[in-house]
């Protein structure tokens, strides 16, 4: 098995070929353009700590000058009475992002799978295209389509929800706004859900791809049922990469901010009633920063390294999944 | 003979399973609906959107019921799996033409040429007239500007990788260059306003724009270049190499030509990205109402912008013209994609 994999995989390359891989004749030249590159490459990890660095020498004065406590305060008052906290925007940030991921991953797999497993050679293709489509929309028309389009078409969905499914803390309404008016972290969820979708699936689709078609026809062979195939042969082998796809698409969700400025709400609670109005720390920002003065503005820089902490550390995470799940192709959508 | 024996034997020992045929699936269907029906007549279930949920969960129950009872467990939760994934499939394709028609629908009322080479200047706030010429005007410099930042930097860092880097410092190279991927928009946009507009003095531009989205193109320039720059045969090297041609010009005249057609692919979706964003610019480019087109000082518009300020307006004149500059900037998003596509078909090295 492993011998047709590398005779399929890389045709060029036969083994010790990189041994005695020619170098072609030393000349100054060389030395300055590796020289450069290097540069760039060191560059660039320069920018990823110049990032790091702008932000936290913005941050530490504001936090400072914070007169209530910087991680459990949930008002955001800095120009005001100075005092202001994430405590309600890092909440609503991590449940609506949650809440995105519980309804897009079993869609993306099912799309995922779909595409593989199930559909015909030529249309997986147009599918897995119109797929990746879904990530080429803008944010702020996701937004623009959300406020005028789906919220009002959501609220009868809302209504539902909070009638027959209050008593599950999650759905509780306690203050009856499902009906009223739409703007919610459920609305935001769901925006965001259409957004990080194709991102999931794309990676799925991919690494789904890959496994070996030989496994698959030996579960057909012995007579196991399409979904067993894909459930024995198929998953296992692409967990790995899923789970890091996942994980980009909790990335991308976290820190999404023009779709989510426009449907959230902008409430400072923390409860985990999603049909009523919430905050993101994102949102947050691009709400706030117009109005903000000197002290509110290095706040929400303060608030944007939070968030930059939060989407790193789950970056970090996700690429090392994938790394050491085999090195997968990322397509360019993603 | 055999044939008439095969069939009898199979159906007497129960090797060949009895079918659940298409006229059974839709009598289970419809029993089903009707079922649901009765259920929201006599108890207090209602609401259309109820319905379908409460329908669609009755009719999988039934259907996978009636398999299980006919076609056994195993080819129950088959059928249900099957069931699922075209479900997915639909249910994922329906925003998308949601979004695109809502917004070709809403957008082409207003998108006329005028809309299109007249700014804001002198509208009021509740009047109709106005276009987005300044926004085209702001987009097209500022994405010019960061691809003229970020494509240079991100073909070197892309040649680093794959031609001279071994070892620890490249492998981190690559796999910071991977987690930068990740970086929210609007954390860009704070970096270059905490950077560049209050470190450096240098106050909202359409070039401070151009920076936070160089910084969120590098990480997609290079890794789209790396993958094409991997996939030049190294015959074509080593045949530069035994003409006399030094590493650095084999890799200028031979490697990225070669690759040229690929990268450019990676580099206009890459461009199709950061075209669409907004955050970073509401905290950089600052966002006006007349033709500014000097991007190295003074506040700028941008197309997502407007459509941002529009949209929160919340005027019908407003909103019109938020739906005709939202389908202006899909049109010139998916005017790029469309691009790409057709250039990859005439990629020799990507028909793998």
């Amino acid at each position: 098995m492993s011998s047709r994999a590398t005779v399929t995989d890389a045709p060029g390359s036969a083994p010790g070929r990189k041994a005695v891989a020619l170098v072609g004749p030393r000349r100054r030249g060389d030395g300055i353009f590796r020289g450069i590159t290097l540069g760039a490459g060191i560059l660039v990890l320069g920018i990823l700590v110049a990032i790091a660095g702008f932000l936290i020498a913005r941050a530490l004065p504001a936090i400072a000058a914070d007169k209530g406590n910087f991680f459990t305060t949930k008002t955001w008052d800095p120009d005001g009475s100075k005092v202001f906290g994430i405590a309600a925007l890092a909440f609503g940030t991590v449940i609506s992002s949650l809440l995105a991921l519980v309804i897009a991953v079993p869609i993306a797999l099912g799309v995922a799978v779909f595409i593989v497993e199930y559909a015909p050679r030529r249309v997986a293709s147009l599918l897995g295209y119109a797929v990746d489509m879904l990530a080429a929309v803008p944010s702020v028309v996701y937004g623009l389509w959300a406020v005028y389009f789906l919220l009002k078409r959501l609220i009868p969905l809302q209504v539902f929800l909070a009638d027959h499914f209050g008593w599950i803390p999650l759905f509780a309404d306690p203050d009856n706004r499902a009906g009223q008016y739409s703007q919610s972290v459920f609305a935001a969820a769901i925006i965001l859900a259409v957004m990080i979708l194709p991102i999931v699936a794309a990676i799925s689709r991919e690494v789904i791809a890959q496994v070996d078609p030989a496994q698959r026809e030996g579960m057909l062979a012995l007579g196991a049922t399409h979904w067993e195939m894909v459930r024995m042969a198929v998953l296992p082998p692409s967990r790995p990469g899923i789970v890091g796809g996942i994980m980009l698409g909790l990335g991308r969700a976290l820190g999404e901010t023009i779709a989510v400025a426009l449907v959230i709400g902008a409430s400072f609670t923390v409860n985990a009633h999603v049909l009523s109005p919430g905050n993101s720390i994102a949102a947050n920002i691009a709400v706030k920063f117009g109005e903000a003065g000197a002290l509110g503005r290095n706040a929400l820089i303060a608030s944007g390294l939070v968030l930059f902490a939060i989407t790193l550390a789950v970056n970090l995470a996700a690429r090392a999944i994938i790394y050491r799940a085999g090195a997968v192709e990322r397509s360019a959508a993603v | 003979m055999s044939v008439t024996l095969t069939a009898t034997d199979a159906a007497a020992s129960g090797l060949q399973s009895r079918r659940y045929s298409g006229r059974a699936i839709a009598t289970t269907v419809a029993a089903a609906l009707v079922f649901t029906a009765l259920l929201f007549l006599v108890t207090p279930l209602g609401g259309r959107v109820g319905f379908l949920l409460v329908g669609a969960v009755v009719v999988l129950a039934a259907v996978a019921a009636v398999s299980w009872r006919i076609e056994g467990r195993r080819k129950s939760v088959n059928r249900l799996v099957t069931i699922g994934a075209y479900a997915a499939m639909v249910i994922a394709l329906i925003p998308l033409a949601a979004v695109l028609g809502y917004t070709v629908t809403r957008g082409l009322d207003r998108l006329r040429p005028a809309f299109l080479t007249h700014s804001m200047a002198n509208i009021g706030p509740l009047e109709a007239g106005g276009g987005v010429y300044h926004a085209i005007i702001g987009t097209l410099e500022q994405v010019g500007l960061a691809s003229l930042v970020a494509v240079p930097l991100g073909l070197l860092v892309a040649i680093y990788i794959t031609e001279y880097g071994r070892g620890r410092l490249a492998n981190a190279i690559r796999f910071f260059i991977d987690v930068m991927t990740g970086i929210p928009s609007i954390v860009a946009g704070l970096f270059v306003f905490a950077f560049w507009v209050l470190g450096l003095h240098r106050g909202f531009s359409g070039l401070a724009a151009a920076l936070s989205l160089a910084v969120l193109m590098l990480p997609v320039v290079v890794r789209s270049s790396e993958e094409m720059i991997r996939l030049v045969p190294s015959s074509l090297r080593e045949a530069s190499y035994a003409l006399g041609v030094p590493k650095w010009r084999t890799i200028l005249s031979v490697v990225l030509p070669t690759a040229a057609t690929g990268i450019t692919t990676g580099v206009m979706l890459a461009v199709a990205r950061v075209t669409g964003e907004t955050a970073p610019l509401l905290l950089t480019a600052g966002g006006n109402n007349f033709i500014h087109t000097n991007p190295f000082s003074g506040i700028q518009s941008a197309l997502p912008l407007f459509v941002f300020d529009q949209t929160g307006r919340g005027v019908d004149a407003a909103v019109n013209r938020a739906w005709a500059a939202a389908l202006t900037l899909i049109l010139i998003v998916v005017a790029l994609y469309i691009a790409a596509r057709v250039l990859t078909r005439r990629n020799s090295l990507a028909s793998r």
